[in-house]
């Protein structure tokens, strides 16, 4: 495994937390420009078994129909948007691996703290499709995590919940519940001062948190060369004292390979790990977006031949699990899926007026009582239910 | 009864929250070893340990972001930020999750955590340390924004807060802090949060304050009543946010005249905010325009003028004065 990692000094496990002494230091410029991404399936379907994580048939097609539910809810998501039936949204077309390899080693009882572009990781997660469909077309019912599923509702203010899916992890740490947060976002949020806050608290707390960063390539408009002023974005952990490694994020495998032995680590008590996973965002930052605006075709095509779940499927027919027959199979099956819970979306998606009061305490003030009690007889005059 | 400053009365309520009830803790900049650099704090990292009592690195927006993913854990943080001037570092958070992520989830999580800071002028500190911005969190839904003016309400409100199953942000007047002492229940008290306290019922005026301005209000209201004959009503706010409409325009009903005394800017300061209360809900019985006496909107000055931007009693029996004369 390639871990970038940094000899943690035993001074500062102690009881009392000393600094960095200062024979530690080292003139030497530390290169970081040569570390070099795991990959476990190349772009043609071919495996380093050194590396393989050894997942068995059964798993290995199920990676495979989630990846693939992942990209036919993405599609139908866009063509209800364009057809004005949802709101705005972020598709995550090419992202797929990513998705499903950093929530796929997790348990019930571990948390997913999600960015607005991880609907495939919180359908895996366990979130109905439904639900999702509520949350984008401006259902306040959409939103919370359902019960049994412990993950946070993503935030819309780039990074701002990574802060508090350490602070899950510190209360673990706490409890010695023997349990992990992952916590995902893109590369525009590295450049967020709480998202390094959070680095550094989970590093001090030696938080159980995997930190994996979606580095796609775009943050809207801006490229990463205008984003940050490194060849990469894991040197960062290692400059916090984190675990980190870089991985192809287009490659399933080298995702689960990476998560496998960052959760190990949380579970283990060695403290917090950072995965930047290097991928490509294919489609549009939202449906508000016009990349021919600001991006040459030529950038994005050569990421077509990496599609993830293209390069999975050659590496399922390598193996014999799966044939082109059956690869389609599994695609009109999860069209399939995802218009049924379309179906189930379209049945319970009911706006709640009335409610809006309702959530915001636990107990409300009799003050906002009689902000609502106004509110309500607004409505009523409007006849509204 | 047992005579405490505020320091101590603050630091008694906290060890009976954490000696009662495991899942609370405490965070923040130097509150471990060093007891809080006011040392409301003191003594409580030997007893409840490091995990309990913590340390941590010096980002308030992160003190207040890893708070927030506690309480959804099923911790109850209370978090000192060391002076109320560094909660702009915080304030991210605190909008983006404190306040909402109740809301966001529907329930589904809990948000009880407690944000204590010291706020207010009159010690003679350098820049951002004398700020009163509780207007911040008063016009942000979700929050509770506390305010004592002693000793003995301070133990009692912060119990209150820690209880509260909603998160609160909770000021304290830090030019009270060890300005006197006063009888402090050995048995654990509360005071209800959203409920206004008349310190002293009367017929003339009624004059409203909270936190570090109650002291010059109180020295206030015994000279007009001795000097002047002015029949003061005295009223505590203690709870800014929701805020007990109902007790001010009770009292304003009954007098018909009215001050109100506070530290913070006055454009949509809280003075704004209690003569809407008044104009919506006692209107009818004013006898006089309501006067504000409050900090004006510049910058909380340098500390050699600090005196003269912070009202005094003088001002204050000035104000009232003035309102009295009004026909």
């Amino acid at each position: 495994m390639t871990i970038i990692t940094r000899p943690r000094d035993e001074a500062a496990d102690s009881e009392v937390p000393t600094g960095q002494a200062a024979h530690h230091m080292d003139m030497n410029p530390i290169d970081l420009g040569r570390i070099e991404a795991l990959q476990v399936l190349d772009e043609h379907g071919n495996i380093n078994q050194a590396r393989d994580p050894g997942l068995n048939d059964s798993e290995l097609l199920a990676v495979h129909r989630a990846m693939v539910l992942t990209r036919a809810f993405d599609s139908r998501m866009l063509t209800m948007q364009r057809q004005g039936e949802m709101g705005t949204f972020a598709p995550n077309l090419g992202q797929e691996a990513c998705m499903i390899g950093q929530v796929w080693e997790l348990t019930k009882q571990d948390w997913f703290s999600p960015s607005y572009r991880s609907f495939g990781a919180q359908i895996q997660r366990g979130w109905p499709m439904e639900r999702l469909f509520l949350l984008w077309s401006g259902y306040h019912q959409g939103f919370p995590p359902p019960e049994g599923v412990n993950d946070m509702p993503f935030s819309i203010v780039i990074g701002s919940h990574v802060l508090p899916a350490v602070g899950i992890a510190m209360g673990m740490r706490r409890r010695d519940d023997n349990d992990c947060v992952v916590v995902n976002f893109g590369d525009g949020a590295m450049s967020q001062g709480a998202v390094s806050e959070a680095f550094n608290f989970a590093m001090v707390d030696r938080a159980p948190v995997i930190f994996v960063c979606e580095n796609n390539g775009w943050a809207i408009s801006t490229p990463t060369k205008l984003q940050y002023a490194t060849d990469h974005l894991a040197g960062r952990g290692v400059a916090f004292g984190l675990s980190s490694i870089r991985v192809d994020g287009n490659d399933i495998l080298g995702m689960i390979a990476a998560m496998r032995e960052a959760t190990r680590r949380a579970r283990d008590g060695e403290g917090p790990t950072f995965v930047e996973a290097v991928t490509y965002r294919m489609s549009l930052h939202t449906t508000a977006d016009d990349p021919t605006v600001y991006r040459d075709s030529a950038e994005s095509e050569p990421w077509e031949s990496r599609c993830p779940i293209i390069r999975f499927q050659r590496y399922l027919e390598g193996r014999g699990l799966l044939s082109k027959d059956g690869a389609e199979k599994v695609r009109s099956e999860a069209d399939a899926e995802v218009l049924e819970a379309r179906e189930r979306f379209r049945k319970i998606a009911k706006a709640r007026p009335r409610e809006v009061f309702d959530h915001l305490y636990k107990v409300t003030p009799s003050e906002l009582e009689d902000q609502r009690n106004e509110y309500l007889s607004r409505l009523d005059r409007k006849g509204v239910d | 009864m047992p005579q405490k400053t505020m320091v101590e009365a603050l630091n008694l309520a906290l060890d009976e929250a954490m000696s009662a009830d495991e899942s609370v803790l405490i965070m923040g900049q130097d509150v471990g070893v060093n007891g809080g650099v006011f040392r409301v704090t003191k003594g409580l990292h030997e007893q409840y340990g490091r995990d309990r009592v913590m340390d941590t690195p010096l980002a308030e927006c992160g003190i207040i972001g890893t708070a927030v993913g506690m309480a959804v854990y099923g911790l109850k943080p209370v978090v000192e930020i060391q002076f109320s001037g560094f909660t702009m570092q915080a304030f991210d958070q605190i909008e983006q999750n404190m306040a909402r992520l109740h809301n966001r989830t529907m329930g589904r999580f809990p948000m009880r955590m407690v944000l204590r800071t010291p706020y207010g002028g009159g010690i003679r500190a350098v820049e951002h340390h004398s700020e009163s911005r509780e207007t911040y969190w008063a016009h942000t839904p979700g929050l509770k924004v506390v305010i004592p003016s002693g000793p003995r309400n301070a133990r009692a409100l912060l119990a209150a807060a820690i209880d509260d199953p909603d998160p609160v942000i909770f000021y304290e007047p830090k030019a009270v802090y060890r300005a006197f002492r006063e009888d402090v229940p050995e048995e654990r008290e509360t005071l209800p949060i959203g409920t206004s306290q008349v310190v002293r019922e009367g017929k003339d005026l009624t004059l409203i304050s909270y936190g570090a301005m109650m002291r010059p209000a109180r020295e206030a209201m015994e000279d007009l009543i001795d000097e002047h004959g002015i029949d003061i009503e005295l009223i505590d706010l203690l709870t800014i946010s929701p805020m007990d409409g109902e007790t001010l325009c009770k009292s304003v009903a009954k007098t018909g005249r009215c001050v109100i005394v506070h530290e913070g800017h006055r454009t949509c300061g809280i003075a704004s905010e209690i003569i809407a209360r008044i104009n919506e809900g006692a209107f009818e019985y004013l006898e006089a325009p309501i006067k504000r006496l409050t900090g004006y909107d510049i910058p909380f000055p340098y500390f050699q003028t600090e005196q003269y931007f912070l009202p005094d009693a003088d001002d204050i029996i000035e104000s009232v004065r003035e309102t009295m004369a009004w026909e």
